[in-house]
């Protein structure tokens, strides 16, 4: 084996055995499977509190005075109390809440007063508000002159369904999953690119603090100690991903299986046809979306992306000593691209043509994320060659320059060098 | 045979001339020790010799063949004075990794590390950490993979220090053995009582220039100040022949004036019917001399600019 390759799995192997690396690497999909359970659990829950509300109806609005009943509301209509002694007795006589309708007019929106214990759910003072609109409505309909029957039957809604028309064929599109996916590599990208950057750094540093980088540049050049350091933790970085996205693949399958009722109380509120259209949607969705391809550009991403800005931060390491505070300013420029990039992203997602979104998808620095916002648009084919072209070229041209400065740095001790300093590191030749 | 002759090697930096014009040979087998003042320029010149820098100018030859850093590799062992291991690395682990480093294929690195382990009574360290060594042990661990690949040169910069005696003297046992199969190690170091135990040959830098080259007794003899201890009783004064710089009871220093040999001495003293118990020469400590050459510079080397 050369000596790159000893080096790379070195870093590799050190850093795979470690338990950290186990633990996040396991709990991460575990945290996301549950944080699933706990949305699906809490929307299950929350669906099936039920509301006991008194109402004091001095106006007349819901005029027959009959106890409405909802899904998860029930409202009792009182008589002979007024709002100041029955604000005292609603809590002992079992409601949750109770409501004040004084007179008003009906032509205006009024304002009503709520008393409760504790603060309504948002659910529950929204569900609230549609009742008594829906009542208003329908007395302003009457007093109108409208069947408020006949009006609902008036009512449009209408869908619109997005369809692509590519060469393979029209495709239905699915405008939210198209997004989420684009979001998703972007913010992958984004951490995968801060975490296992950070981690070259440290690696560099610890080389340097430990006094081991002498001992070895004795044995391998400086640039293939580099080299090997950012291959062999980016090839960590790409195991944890394999990890991930078999352990959620898998998750998917077995937790419906271990928690049958969960699933099944999931979705009890949704009817058959109603699940079976989600699901054909989201299929329909996700094959509408040029999965290879995304899968494709987001490997060369996120590989071209750590490489060019690993080479960054093993140099960063190189110069500063143990101190954490001197490590912090240095990283701070290096950070800026990242975020800056996240940020154009985001915009990206929703205008993927803009020349802001262009211009971030095509400059080195930042395109690696930019990119990943218009990945699942069509993008052109020049852009996107010019984007990875000038993203290779860039890692080279940094990779040399850093590589030199990191030659100088990991033997140096004491003082932090300038960035002058620095700057002449890299552009010396030899 | 000289497996290495530096000819001429200068590295320039930014505000000093680390080394500056410096060419010595060293012949196989020895034990060579290069000192210096701090700052001298020690380990600048080490790391041209191990590969880790390119001189500016000059030549090194690695066995009559012009140096080849990848591949001279192999044949040079180097323990720098700024040396560490890998903390959190198990140490059978790590004495493998930079056996591998340095070129050994993996079954002849297991084979020579568990030797070494057993030599040194290391072999419950296996699967301990660095990180749980204290620091004598990690030193005789970085020894250890110093050598571990037999290389012809070994390089060892400041070895003893943090040793206790005990293994202080294993390792200079090692190092003797290790000269006696032929290799040749350069030991560098500013502690003089141990190159005048262990070198063969010596070679003092300053300011990046050599400023005395030879073999102990070599540079001895140049540097002594034909002062002479006598035991007598006398009480007479100094003379043209000698002059006493100490005198006490029963003892004397003298320096003998140039020109004059000790017989002219001894036979003076023997005509004053002076009763002489002992007379022998002091020839000068490695100390003395170095301090002596390095004294009149500067303390500290001032950063200059030049071009």
């Amino acid at each position: 084996m050369n000596k790159t390759g000893l080096v790379i799995s070195r870093e590799y192997f050190t850093r795979v055995k470690k338990k950290s690396f186990l633990l996040t690497t396991i709990l991460v999909p575990l945290v996301i499977i549950a944080f699933y359970a706990a949305i699906i659990f809490i929307s299950v829950k929350g669906g099936s509190e039920n509301k006991n509300i008194a109402v004091l109806d001095e106006s007349g609005l819901f005029g027959n005075e009959k106890d409405i009943k909802e899904t998860n509301l029930k409202l009792t209509f009182l008589k002979n109390e007024t709002e100041s002694s029955f604000k005292s007795k609603y809590k002992n006589e079992g409601y949750d809440a109770f409501l004040y309708i004084p007179k008003f007019d009906l032509n205006k929106n009024p304002d009503f007063t709520i008393h409760s214990p504790n603060t309504l759910s948002l659910s529950a003072s929204s569900q609230i508000e549609k009742t008594i609109n829906k009542a208003l409505e329908d007395k302003r309909l009457i007093a109108a002159g409208i069947d408020p029957e006949k009006y609902s039957q008036i009512q449009a809604d209408v869908t619109l369904n997005n369809t692509i028309d590519t060469k393979e064929g029209s495709k239905k599109s699915v405008a939210g999953l198209a997004y989420g996916v684009s979001f998703a590599c972007g913010i992958l990208i984004y951490m995968m690119m801060i975490i296992y950057g950070t981690q070259v750094m440290r690696g560099v540093m610890e080389e340097k603090t430990n006094r081991i980088a002498e001992v070895i540049v004795s044995s391998v050049k400086p640039f293939q100690l580099m080299l090997g350091k950012i291959i062999g933790i980016g090839a960590v970085g790409l195991t944890q991903f394999a990890v991930w996205i078999i352990l959620i693949g898998v998750m998917q399958f077995i937790v419906p299986l271990i928690f049958p009722e969960m699933m099944a109380n999931a979705t009890s509120g949704i009817s058959e046809e109603q699940k079976a259209s989600v699901a054909a949607e989201i299929m329909q969705g996700l094959s509408a979306l040029p999965l290879v391809k995304i899968g494709a550009l987001f490997l060369f991403y996120f590989l071209a992306g750590f490489l060019t800005y690993a080479s960054l931060f093993a140099a960063i390491g190189s110069v500063v000593s143990d101190d954490q505070q001197e490590a912090q300013q240095l990283v701070f420029p290096v950070l800026m691209p990242i975020i800056l990039g996240f940020v154009i992203m985001t915009q990206a997602l929703n205008n993927p043509n803009s020349a802001l979104a262009v211009f971030g998808s095509i400059f080195p620095l930042t395109s690696p994320i930019v990119m990943m916002g218009r990945i699942t648009y069509d993008i052109p084919a020049w852009q996107l060659a010019t984007s990875m072209a000038v993203l290779v070229g860039t890692f080279f041209l940094l990779t040399w320059l850093t590589g030199k400065i990191y030659r100088t740095g990991i033997l140096m001790y004491g003082k932090k060098p300038s960035w002058k300093e620095m700057m002449k590191w890299a552009v010396r030749k030899a | 045979m000289n497996i290495l002759e530096l000819h001429n090697l200068k590295k320039y930096f930014a505000t000093q001339k680390a080394v500056d014009d410096i060419s010595f040979n060293l012949k196989e087998g020895s034990i060579f020790g290069l000192l210096g003042p701090n700052g001298a320029g020690k380990t600048t010149l080490l790391r041209m010799i191990t590969g880790i820098f390119y001189p500016d100018s000059g030549e090194i030859m690695l066995d009559g063949k012009k140096f080849d850093p990848l591949n001279d590799i192999r044949n040079i062992g180097y323990m720098p004075e700024e040396r560490g291991l890998y903390k959190k690395m198990k140490i059978g682990e790590q004495v493998l990794y930079l056996a591998r480093l340095k070129g050994l294929s993996k079954s002849e690195a297991i084979q020579k590390a568990k030797e070494w382990f057993v030599k040194f009574e290391m072999e419950s360290w296996w699967n301990k950490k660095v990180e749980d060594l204290s620091k004598g042990m990690s030193q005789k661990l970085q020894f250890v993979t110093t050598i571990l690949h037999e290389p012809r040169l070994i390089i060892l910069d400041e070895p003893f220090s943090g040793l206790d005696p005990v293994n202080a003297n294993l390792i200079k046992e090692e190092i003797y053995n290790i000269a006696r199969k032929g290799s040749t190690i350069i030991f560098s170091t500013h502690r003089m009582e141990q190159v005048e135990e262990i070198c063969d040959h010596i070679v003092l830098v300053n300011k990046g220039k050599k400023i005395l080259d030879g073999s102990i007794s070599g540079v001895k003899n140049d540097f002594k100040e034909n002062k002479f201890e006598i035991l007598i009783d006398y009480n007479g004064e100094s003379n043209d022949k000698f002059k006493f710089i100490e005198k006490g009871q029963g003892q004397a220093i003298i320096k003998i004036n140039e020109n004059t040999q000790p017989n002219e001495i001894l036979q003076y003293f023997i005509s004053q019917n002076v009763q002489i118990h002992g007379f022998r020469e002091i020839m000068p400590s490695l100390n003395d001399i170095f301090i002596k050459l390095v004294e009149n510079t500067e303390k500290a080397r001032e950063f200059q600019k030049f071009n």
